[in-house]
C-alpha cells in the first residue's frame, strides 16, 4: 500500500507521522483496527441478544487473568492440592476474590455461551453463509467443556474426584479398547496424583491455547462473512455508493458503546455473585467438594456442575452404558449439523412459522428440564421424565429437516427493521 | 510454462517429502503418547496386597485398598449363601457368563471358598462405590431385598455374590480381582500366580 492510499484511508484532520508511521510500515496495526473494529460494519438493528459474544470474550479474559494468579499459589499434587486451595482462600492476600472470580467465571462462561448459542438458534446465525462460524463456535464449546472438566478436578475435593471418575470411565464403554484407553487417560489404575498433574497441564496450558486459537478463528470467519442480525438478512446485499452496507454501522464506536453497557450490567451481576453467592446454593461450587478427595468413599449423590447436567441426564436416561455414552455424545455432536438439518429458506425466527417456534420452545424447555433432572437422583419418575425429554431433545434435531421444510414462512424484508 | 520444469519430478519430491515428514511426525508422537501410560512407579504401586482374614467375623465386611480401588472381603454366613441362591432369578448374569471374574471364581458363589466373597467395590456402571445393605427387606429397597450392595449414585443393586440385579443401570457383576490364598487365612489380592 502506497503512502498516498494510506493518507486517503485515514479520517480527515488526523495526521500520521513519526512513530505511528514508522510502526505501521512494519506492522499493520491501523489496517487491522480498521478491518476488525472501526470499519467492520455490523447491522444497525442488533438487539441485546447480540452482546453475548463480546461478553464471552470478556469472561475468557477474566478466566485467563484469574487463572494465572491462581497457579501462583496452587499445588497440582494429590497430597497438597486441596490444602493449597484452602491456603488460597484463607492466607493468600485477596486469594478468595481471585478464586471466586475464577469459579464464578467458569459458570458465567457457560451462561453467556449458552445464551450466545440460543441467539444463533433463534436468528439462524448458523445458516449459510455462516456454517463455519457455527462449527468453529461448536469446537469452542467442546474445548470449553473439556477445559471446565479438567479444571474441576484441580481442587481435589470429593466431587472433583468422583466426577472425574465417572466421566473418565465413560470411555471404558468403548468396545475392545475402552479399558486401556481409560488407563491411558488416567496414567494410573485409578484417578491419582498422576491424573491430577496431567489434568493441570491440560487445564492451564493446552486447552487455553486451543481456546484462544479457536476464538481467533471464530472471529476471523465472522468478520469475513459479516454478522447476522435479528431479521436474518444479508446487509451486504444492499450497499451504498461508498461500498458500505446501507444498514451497517461501524463496530466501533456504535456496537462497542452498546457492548460496554452490557458489560457494566454483566459486571454488576458477576461481582454480586462473587461477593454474595459464590457457591450459588451448591450449583457453582458443589457442597461435596468442600471435603478432600477420598478414593474409597463415594459421595451419596454425584452430580456434575449445572452446565453439564442436561447431558448427564441424557446419559442416565439410557439403561445401557454404551448406549448412554453414545446418546450423550450425539446430543453434542448433532449441534454441528444444524446448518444442514435446517431446510428453511429464512434464517430469523421472526419470519418462520409456528412449527419452528414450537420446536425451538420445546428444545429450550427440554434443555432446562434435563438440566434439572441431571441434578436429581436417577430414580422412578425422574428417570421416566429424563427419557421423555431426551426424546424431545433429539426430536428437535432429527425432525428438523421435515418441520423446517413444511413450515410456512413469512416474507423477509429488504432492509433491516426496528420493532420498538 | 512447464517446458523447463519437470513436473513429475516435482510431484514425486513433494510426495516423498510429505510421506517422510508424516512418518517422522508419527514416530515423534509415539513417546509423547506413550508417556501417558502408567509409569514404572505407578505400576510398582499397583502391586498385589496381602490380607489376613483370620479375625474377620462371619457376616462382616473388610475393605482394603488395591490400586486405589476398594476391595471388599465379605465373610458370608450360611444364611447369606442361602440368600445368594435365592436371588438367581432376579440377577442379570446368575451363571457369571460375563468375564467379570477369573475362571476359578466362576461358580455359584463367585469365590474360591464360598465363605469369602472378594470383589472390587466399584460399580460397573460409572465407578461409584456401592454401599453395603445387609438388612433384610428395608423400606427403601423393597420387601424382596435379601441383602447386598446398593449404589447411591444411580441406584444399581448387587446381591451378596456381587451379581447385578436386572433393571438397574449397571450392566455387569462386580468384578472379582485376581487373588489366591497364601494360607488358610491369608489372601493375596492382585495376583493369582507366581511368587508374591
Amino acid at each position: 500500500m502506497s503512502t498516498s492510499q494510506n493518507e486517503a484511508a485515514r479520517p480527515a484532520g488526523q495526521k500520521q507521522g513519526g512513530f505511528n508511521r514508522w510502526f505501521n510500515k512494519r506492522f499493520p496495526m491501523d489496517k487491522m483496527l480498521r478491518e476488525h473494529i472501526t470499519e467492520y460494519y455490523a447491522s444497525k438493528n442488533l438487539n441485546w441478544w447480540f452482546v453475548f459474544g463480546s461478553l464471552a470474550l470478556v469472561v475468557l479474559i477474566i478466566q485467563i487473568v484469574s487463572g494465572i494468579f491462581l497457579t501462583m499459589s496452587y499445588k497440582p499434587s494429590a497430597e497438597e492440592a486441596f490444602a493449597s486451595v484452602e491456603y488460597i482462600m484463607r492466607d493468600v492476600n485477596w486469594g478468595w476474590l481471585i478464586r471466586y472470580m475464577h469459579s464464578t467465571g467458569a459458570s458465567m462462561f457457560f451462561v453467556v455461551v449458552y445464551i450466545h448459542m440460543f441467539r444463533g438458534l433463534m436468528y439462524g446465525s448458523y445458516k449459510s453463509p455462516r456454517e463455519l462460524i457455527w462449527i468453529f463456535g461448536m469446537f469452542i464449546y467442546l474445548a470449553l467443556a473439556a477445559e471446565a472438566f479438567f479444571g474441576y478436578l484441580l481442587p481435589w475435593g470429593q466431587m472433583s474426584y468422583w466426577g472425574a471418575q465417572v466421566i473418565v470411565s465413560l470411555f471404558g464403554a468403548i468396545p475392545v479398547v475402552g479399558e486401556s484407553l481409560v488407563e491411558w487417560i488416567r496414567g494410573d489404575y485409578f484417578i491419582s496424583d498422576i491424573t491430577l498433574n496431567r489434568f493441570f497441564a491440560l487445564h492451564v496450558i493446552a486447552l487455553p491455547l486451543v481456546l484462544v486459537g479457536l476464538v481467533a478463528v471464530h472471529i476471523i470467519a465472522l468478520h469475513e462473512v459479516g454478522s447476522n442480525n435479528p431479521d436474518g438478512i444479508e446487509i451486504k446485499e444492499k450497499k451504498g455508493p461508498d461500498g458500505i452496507p446501507l444498514d451497517g454501522v461501524p463496530f466501533h464506536p456504535y456496537h462497542t458503546a452498546k457492548d460496554l453497557v452490557a458489560f457494566v450490567a454483566f459486571a454488576i451481576v458477576f461481582v454480586a455473585i462473587v461477593f454474595f453467592a459464590p457457591e450459588m446454593g451448591g450449583y457453582f461450587l458443589e457442597h461435596a467438594n468442600f471435603e478432600a478427595a477420598d478414593p474409597l468413599k463415594t459421595p451419596e449423590h454425584i452430580a456434575p456442575v449445572w452446565y453439564f447436567t442436561p447431558f448427564y441426564a441424557i446419559l442416565r436416561a439410557v439403561p445401557d452404558k454404551l448406549g448412554g455414552v453414545i446418546l450423550m455424545g450425539a446430543a453434542m455432536i448433532l449441534l454441528f449439523f444444524l446448518p444442514w438439518l435446517d431446510r428453511s429458506p429464512v434464517k430469523s425466527v421472526r419470519y418462520r412459522g409456528w412449527m419452528f417456534k414450537l420446536a425451538l420452545t420445546v428444545f429450550v424447555v427440554s434443555f432446562f428440564v434435563l438440566g434439572f433432572l441431571g441434578t436429581r437422583p436417577a430414580t422412578g419418575v425422574y428417570t421416566t421424565l429424563a427419557r421423555v425429554f431426551t426424546v424431545l431433545y433429539f426430536a428437535f434435531f432429527l425432525l428438523m429437516p421435515i418441520y423446517t421444510k413444511l413450515d410456512k414462512t413469512k416474507p423477509v424484508p429488504e432492509r433491516v427493521t426496528y420493532h420498538d | 510454462m512447464s517446458d523447463d520444469v519437470d513436473l513429475s519430478r516435482r510431484h514425486f519430491l513433494g510426495v516423498a517429502t510429505a510421506v517422510t515428514g508424516g512418518v517422522g511426525a508419527v514416530m515423534a508422537a509415539v513417546p509423547f503418547l506413550a508417556s501417558w501410560k502408567p509409569s514404572a512407579r505407578a505400576q510398582a504401586l499397583g502391586a498385589p496386597v496381602q490380607v489376613d482374614v483370620g479375625k474377620l467375623e462371619p457376616g462382616a465386611l473388610l475393605k482394603v485398598e488395591w490400586r486405589g480401588k476398594p476391595v471388599w472381603i465379605l465373610r458370608r454366613t450360611d444364611q447369606m449363601l442361602e440368600n445368594v441362591k435365592a436371588t438367581d432369578a432376579e440377577v442379570r448374569d446368575p451363571e457369571s457368563n460375563q468375564p467379570q471374574q477369573p475362571e476359578y471364581a466362576r461358580n455359584e458363589f463367585r469365590a474360591i471358598k464360598p465363605e469369602y466373597l472378594i470383589v472390587i467395590g466399584s460399580c460397573t456402571h460409572l465407578g461409584c462405590s456401592p454401599i453395603e445393605r445387609f438388612d433384610l427387606a428395608p423400606a427403601d429397597l423393597g420387601a424382596d431385598w435379601r441383602g447386598g450392595f446398593y449404589c447411591p449414585c444411580h441406584g444399581s443393586k448387587f446381591d451378596l455374590a456381587g451379581r447385578v440385579y436386572k433393571g438397574v443401570p449397571a450392566p455387569l457383576n462386580l468384578p472379582v480381582p485376581p487373588h489366591r490364598y497364601l494360607s488358610d487365612s491369608v489372601i493375596l489380592i492382585g495376583s493369582d500366580s507366581g511368587v508374591a
